[in-house]
Order: structure tokens, then C-alpha cells, then sequence
């Protein structure tokens, strides 16, 4: 079986490591460039969101590397993703293509058929091993994502531009190479010492800004065009609300999803309606009373439940004071539009900043509420 | 002086109006309507509604802006599920949301959830509550929920006899069930066109550009999604793997391959869709694949948008019926 999956930002590393320990040939994902979105774009349907039509062009790249299998999840409604591995796998079939098609849906929905999707990857592999795999795997995603998050903090101080960026991809290789348990936690420390040896200009002032949206094109760089290392090159301090991990943890394994961002949206949106619509409210309401500078909402157009949060940024923006800039991706999008409103914004909140150094206010108790979900880089884990 | 309660004429409106307007009416209250959609409405809803939204989004704000300023309350139920199998459409769920955030001066919102499961009583609970946030005693709200239970009743038959949503509503409060034989298939000279897609899409003349109207002028026999029975909608959902997660769009599917398997009865299919409607890229896909898998019954998409009244959508009509006419095949006999 030669599998491939969708590129999922850092993390498909991980995954790339899961399948091979688990005896398959991978056919490791691209990361998705201008060819991948239009290729994905001319196979779907026209109102597709956007993480829809660049797995399409994933998976058609993977195809004609050779790939025979493919693997993908989505949540079970309200929302689109669910559904996609059905159409695509239609698609694909119409285009000629006969992949078997592994599609996850959160395992306490249909623990059955996860366990039979689950027991027809495992090979020959037994069942104990397969489970150390998957928490090699999952030491490997905590190692990418406390990588990233710090250099999302250290990208704005860095005094030579792209240094930063440069140290990340070191970092990454280390951990790309660490085949055991211990080695990743070496290459974890030692990717993250890397990121220290920037030379940073540790008094600079910095903005913070929030990101909130839907999760594939927040984890996934190229499906942002690369914004928070834009961002972080422009002196801001990005925090994502959605990391792999913490996704992991929230809607994967737990029916609720993120409580307190949840609850945070209640005043507002108090039901879920897919997707991460309910948490990007219920994020900016946290990223506000945290006083951050700004938040930026990432959606792809189209996209059902950002839509629906989109129609109270305005509202939430005036009630909170926090200014919301709000990008809706489709393939069209070109990466010089979202530089220019980018660059707007910045300067925007630069502004405010002064007006706010000069004499401040607060809406907020800040003491009530829940901690940033942000994970601190810790090395130790 | 009785209270108003408005309701937008639109989205859910086309299904479950008659339940709402009986059992308001029946505790007495006033029920009043927007108008029907117009320039005027649109424009209203292009300028509250969020930018992205899709076009029936934007229109159901314009009409609750036509409510606004004369009415007591407005009806925006939360439309959460209706079959305890699938949820509405992710903008159903958060709509007394988006109203909320996105209009100003708003009467206060009936906005409670309606969220059905199998078996009648969790829609009586949704009575109950309704009646006794506008203080309305138990009894009193459980006679106007059997009255409105039979008047729904009536209409969806009526429906299922073909007529469409505001006529039905009409004969449903006047005369009760449809007395004939349910539904009667006639001979048909000329063609037999399916038009599938969600009954605000389908039933707002304004929307579509009067789409159903143009078919019936050009002498068509025209079946949509209400006309296929409830039991012949639940067969066709084996048929796929999986359903789809929306009331709507499942429905839209079902008949979608209900039509699809009526060759000798039917010419055409034509599935209408809001332009930027999320599930529908779902949707329509899926018919696409379907009809041109199975390749008998020609297939035509129509996608709406704030400027569909132009030329362009009459043209592809036009074009579409004359290629149906020139395969048509006498002596077919309905198999209904
Ligand atoms: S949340 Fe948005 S991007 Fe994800 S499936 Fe739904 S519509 Fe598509
Ligand atoms: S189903 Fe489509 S048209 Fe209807 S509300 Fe949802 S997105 Fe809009």
C-alpha cells in the first residue's frame, strides 16, 4: 500500500513518521503550492471551500506520484467536512483514480468503524505497538508545535530579518531525523536552543496579535500564505488559536471541544454550529480581555460557521475595543493583496497602541477568565 | 390590543409557516408577514447582512428589516433540526445570531430552538415553551397546537398534490385536507421537468427570476422536491453511503435520485442553487456525478445570484428545453 494524506501544516511530519513505522510506503504529502490550489480548483465544485480544494489537489498530486491509499478525517456535521472524503473520493473515481480511502470521524461517534479503519492500517503491526507509534507520533506533533509557537515569539525581535525562519527549518530538521522516543526529545531541546541562539533585540516593543478561524487554513502555512511569519517580520507577535495538538485534544477525543472557548461565546453565538465558528468568537473574547493588539480571523470564502462568526466581529470589535481584520481565502486570493491589508492593519494597531500607551482602559476583569490555550514552549515534556 | 408577531417570508418560512401561523392565530395573537420579496427587501438584506453570506441569508434580512418597525416580536425560531437525524444548515443554526448582531431597532426575538427528534412530542414541547414565554396557558396552548397540527397536516398534503406553498397554505386553512384522490398524474404533452433545490430557493419567484413560471409558460409539467412522499424520500437515502448532515439538502438529494430514477416519466432535472451556498457545492456535485452516472435523465444547474433577473439565466432555460424537446420520446407513461 503506498498511502499518502493531506498536508497538514508541521504536523504532517508526524504523520509522515506514524505510517512508515507502521510498515507502509508513504508517499509524503507536498506542500500545497499555486499548482496544488489551481489543480484542486478546476477538480471541485466552484463553492467548495477552500481546505476542500487544495486536498483535492493534494490528493491528485499523490496520485500521480504513485499513491494507492489515502488518508483523511473530518468532524461528523454540522459541517461540510465530513462529507468531503465521500466527494473526493467520487471525484477521483471520475478522474480515473481507484484509491482506497482511509476517512476518520471522531472516534466516540463511531468507535466501531474507527477501530476497523484503524485495524486495516495496522499491517502486521500488533495492536500494543501500534499504540507506542501513536504516542511517538503524538511526542513528535507537542515537539513541532512548541517549535512553532516559539518561533512565533521570537520572530519579532529578531534583529536580521528571516533569521528566525531560518533557525525553524534547522529546528525541523533535527526533528525530522529523531527516529525514537529519546531522540525526539533531544531534537526537541535542541531545536528549541536553536531558536534561542537568534540574535533578538530583547527590549524591542512588539504587538500581540490573535488568530482566529478555521482550523486548515490557520495550521496550514501555505494556505495563509505564510502569515505569521509575514506578521512576525512586521514586529508582531502572533498567537494561534488552533494548533494540532490542542485540536487533537479538544475534538478529537472529547465530544465538546474547546470548553472555555465555548463559554466565552455564549453571550454571543450560544451553539455550536460546526467547524470552529463558535471558537473564534469565543477566542476573540479571550484575546481581547488578554488585551491583545488585534485579532485576525482566517476563513476560507464560502466557509459556513466563520460566515456566521464574521456577521458579529463588527459587534464584537466595537463591544470588546479590539480590531478584527478579517481575510476570506479562496484560490484567487493573491499573497500581495494579503500583505497590503496586512501591512494596513499593522500600522492601524500600531496607532491604537500609542492612544492606549498614552492613557488606557479596560473592559475587562481579567482575573475571570480561563488561560490562553496558546501551549508555553515547554522543553521538558 | 392583541400582540404582533412578525415573521420573515422566507427560509423556514416555506415549510413550517401554517404550524406557526395557526398556533399564534389560535392564542389569539396577530400574525403578520413580510412582503413578498422585492428590490426593496434585497437591498435592505445586502446592506445588514454580512458580506459573505449567501443570497437567501441576505434576504431574510431584508425581510426582517421590512418587520421591524411593525411588529411586537419577530419569529426567528432557531431552526436546529426537523427529523432528529440531520441539523439545518450551519447559517440556520446561528440566523437569530447573525439578526441580531447584524440589524439595529429589533423588536424582541422569539428565538427559541426547534430542535425535533423522532415521534411528535419534543414538537409539542417546542409549543409549550413558545406558549408560555408569551404567557399563554397550557390548555389554551395545546388546543392551538392540535388545530395547527391539522392545518400543517393538510398542507403538506396539499403540497404533495402539487400545489405550490402559499396556495397550499391557503386551501389547507379553507377547506383542510386535499378531498381528491392525493395526487392524480395526467397525460402531459410537453415535457416533464424536476426542479429540485431548497423551497426558498425554488418557491421566491423574485429570487429565481420566476423560474417555475418561465417552465409553465413554455409549457412544462413541473415536479419539485414537496412531491415526492416522505416514504419515497427515505428509500432513496439508502442509496448513498452516508446522508448528508442538512434537512434541506438531504431532501434535495433524495428527490434529486428519486427523479433521476424515473426515466420514462421524466425529461429533465434542474437543480437551482444559491450562489456561494456551502452544503450545495455538496449537493450538486453529488446529483451531477449521479445523473451522469446513470445518464438517461439530462441534468442543468442553476446557480441564482443578486442579479439573476437578467437575460442570461431565461437564455440557458431556453437552450435547455429545446435539447430536451429535440430527445423527447412519445407515449411515456407516468410511474408515480
Ligand atoms: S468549517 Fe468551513 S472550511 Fe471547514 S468544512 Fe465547514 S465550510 Fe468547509
Ligand atoms: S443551505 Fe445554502 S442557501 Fe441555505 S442558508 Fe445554507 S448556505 Fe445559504
Amino acid at each position: 500500500m503506498k498511502i499518502s494524506f493531506a498536508h497538514i501544516g508541521y504536523a504532517t511530519m508526524a504523520m509522515e513518521r506514524l505510517l512508515q513505522d507502521l510498515g507502509h510506503e508513504v508517499i509524503p504529502p507536498l506542500q500545497p503550492t499555486a499548482n496544488t490550489f489551481s489543480l484542486g480548483a478546476v477538480h471541485s465544485p466552484e463553492f467548495a471551500c477552500i481546505p476542500f480544494k487544495i486536498l483535492m489537489g493534494t490528493y491528485l498530486e499523490a496520485m500521480e506520484r504513485g499513491a494507492d491509499a489515502l488518508l483523511s478525517a473530518g468532524g461528523r456535521g454540522p459541517c461540510r467536512a465530513g462529507y468531503y472524503g465521500e466527494i473526493h473520493q467520487r471525484i477521483l473515481r471520475e478522474l480515473g483514480h481507484e484509491p482506497r480511502l482511509f476517512f476518520f470521524w471522531p472516534p466516540y461517534q463511531v468507535p466501531l468503524d474507527t477501530l476497523k479503519k484503524l485495524n486495516g492500517l495496522r499491517g502486521k503491526t500488533s495492536w500494543l505497538q501500534m499504540v507506542r507509534y501513536i504516542k511517538k507520533a503524538w511526542k513528535m506533533m507537542i515537539a513541532l508545535d512548541d517549535l512553532e509557537i516559539l518561533s512565533h515569539r521570537i520572530r519579532p525581535l529578531e534583529t536580521e530579518t528571516g533569521a528566525t525562519s531560518k533557525a525553524f527549518r534547522q529546528a525541523l530538521g533535527y526533528i525530522r531525523q529523531a527516529r525514537t522516543l529519546e531522540e525526539i526529545e533531544e531534537a526537541s531541546i535542541a531545536g528549541i536552543e536553536r531558536l534561542h541562539q537568534v540574535p533578538q533585540d530583547p527590549n524591542r516593543e512588539v504587538l500581540r496579535v490573535g488568530i482566529v478561524g478555521e482550523i486548515y487554513v490557520q495550521i496550514e502555512p501555505a494556505a495563509n500564505f505564510f502569515l505569521e511569519e509575514m506578521m512576525g517580520e512586521m514586529g508582531v507577535e502572533c498567537h494561534r488559536s488552533i494548533f494540532m495538538t490542542n485540536y487533537v485534544r479538544h475534538d478529537v477525543f472529547s465530544r465538546h471541544g474547546d470548553l472555555s472557548a465555548r463559554e466565552l461565546a455564549q453571550p454571543y453565538l450560544p451553539l455550536n454550529i460546526g467547524g470552529h465558528g463558535q471558537n473564534s468568537i469565543g477566542d476573540v473574547v479571550r484575546f481581547a480581555a488578554k488585551s491583545f493588539d488585534g485579532v485576525i480571523q482566517l476563513a476560507p470564502f464560502t466557509c459556513i460557521p466563520e460566515i456566521v462568526a464574521k456577521s458579529m466581529m463588527p459587534h464584537l470589535s466595537q463591544e470588546l475595543d479590539i480590531p478584527i481584520l478579517t481575510f476570506f481565502i479562496d484560490e484567487q486570493t493573491a499573497r500581495g493583496g494579503v500583505e497590503t491589508r496586512l501591512e494596513a492593519f499593522v500600522d492601524m494597531i500600531w496607532q491604537k497602541r500609542a492612544l492606549r500607551n498614552a492613557g488606557s482602559r479596560s473592559v475587562f476583569d481579567r482575573a475571570k477568565i480561563p488561560g490562553d490555550r496558546g501551549l508555553a514552549p515547554v522543553s521538558s515534556r | 390590543m392583541p400582540k404582533t408577531i412578525g415573521i420573515p417570508r422566507t427560509l423556514a418560512y416555506y415549510t413550517f409557516f401554517p404550524l406557526w401561523k395557526v398556533f399564534l392565530e389560535e392564542l389569539g395573537l396577530n400574525v403578520v408577514l413580510s412582503r413578498q420579496t422585492n428590490k426593496n427587501i434585497l437591498e435592505m438584506g445586502v446592506r445588514d447582512a454580512v458580506t459573505d453570506a449567501c443570497l437567501p441569508i441576505k434576504i431574510y434580512h431584508g425581510h426582517v428589516a421590512d418587520l421591524k418597525d411593525r411588529v411586537d416580536y419577530l419569529f426567528v425560531p432557531r431552526m436546529i433540526s426537523a427529523d432528529g437525524r440531520s441539523t439545518f444548515c450551519p447559517k440556520f443554526l446561528g440566523l437569530p445570531d447573525m439578526v441580531r448582531f447584524s440589524a439595529t431597532d429589533l423588536p424582541p426575538l422569539l428565538d427559541l430552538e426547534y430542535r425535533m427528534r423522532r415521534g411528535r412530542f419534543s414538537n409539542f414541547l417546542f409549543f409549550q415553551t413558545l406558549g408560555e414565554q408569551l404567557g399563554y396557558p397550557l390548555r389554551q396552548v395545546s388546543r392551538g397546537y392540535l388545530q395547527a397540527r391539522r392545518v400543517f397536516q393538510a398542507y403538506r398534503e396539499w403540497q404533495y398534490a402539487g400545489l405550490p406553498p402559499e396556495e397550499a397554505m391557503r386551501e389547507a386553512e379553507s377547506s383542510g385536507r386535499p378531498r381528491l384522490p392525493a395526487r392524480e398524474v395526467k397525460q402531459h404533452a410537453g415535457l416533464r421537468i424536476a426542479v429540485v433545490g431548497y423551497p426558498y430557493v425554488v418557491y421566491d419567484p423574485f429570487i429565481n427570476a420566476n423560474l417555475l413560471q418561465i417552465l409553465k409558460d413554455a409549457g412544462c409539467e413541473v415536479w419539485t422536491v414537496e412531491r415526492v412522499a416522505d416514504s419515497r424520500l427515505r428509500t432513496m437515502s439508502r442509496q448513498l453511503k452516508e446522508d448528508l448532515y442538512w434537512y434541506y439538502s438531504n431532501r434535495v438529494v433524495w428527490a434529486g435520485l428519486h427523479y433521476l430514477s424515473q426515466l420514462d416519466f421524466l425529461d429533465g432535472l434542474i437543480h437551482v442553487t444559491a450562489f456561494a451556498c456551502g452544503p450545495d457545492a455538496m449537493v450538486d456535485k453529488l446529483l451531477e456525478l449521479e445523473s451522469r452516472d446513470r445518464g438517461q435523465v439530462p441534468f442543468l444547474k442553476i446557480t441564482i445570484d443578486e442579479h439573476s433577473g437578467d437575460a442570461g439565466l431565461v437564455t440557458r432555460l431556453e437552450a435547455f428545453l429545446d435539447m430536451l424537446k429535440a430527445r423527447q420520446r412519445p407515449g411515456l407513461t407516468p410511474r408515480v
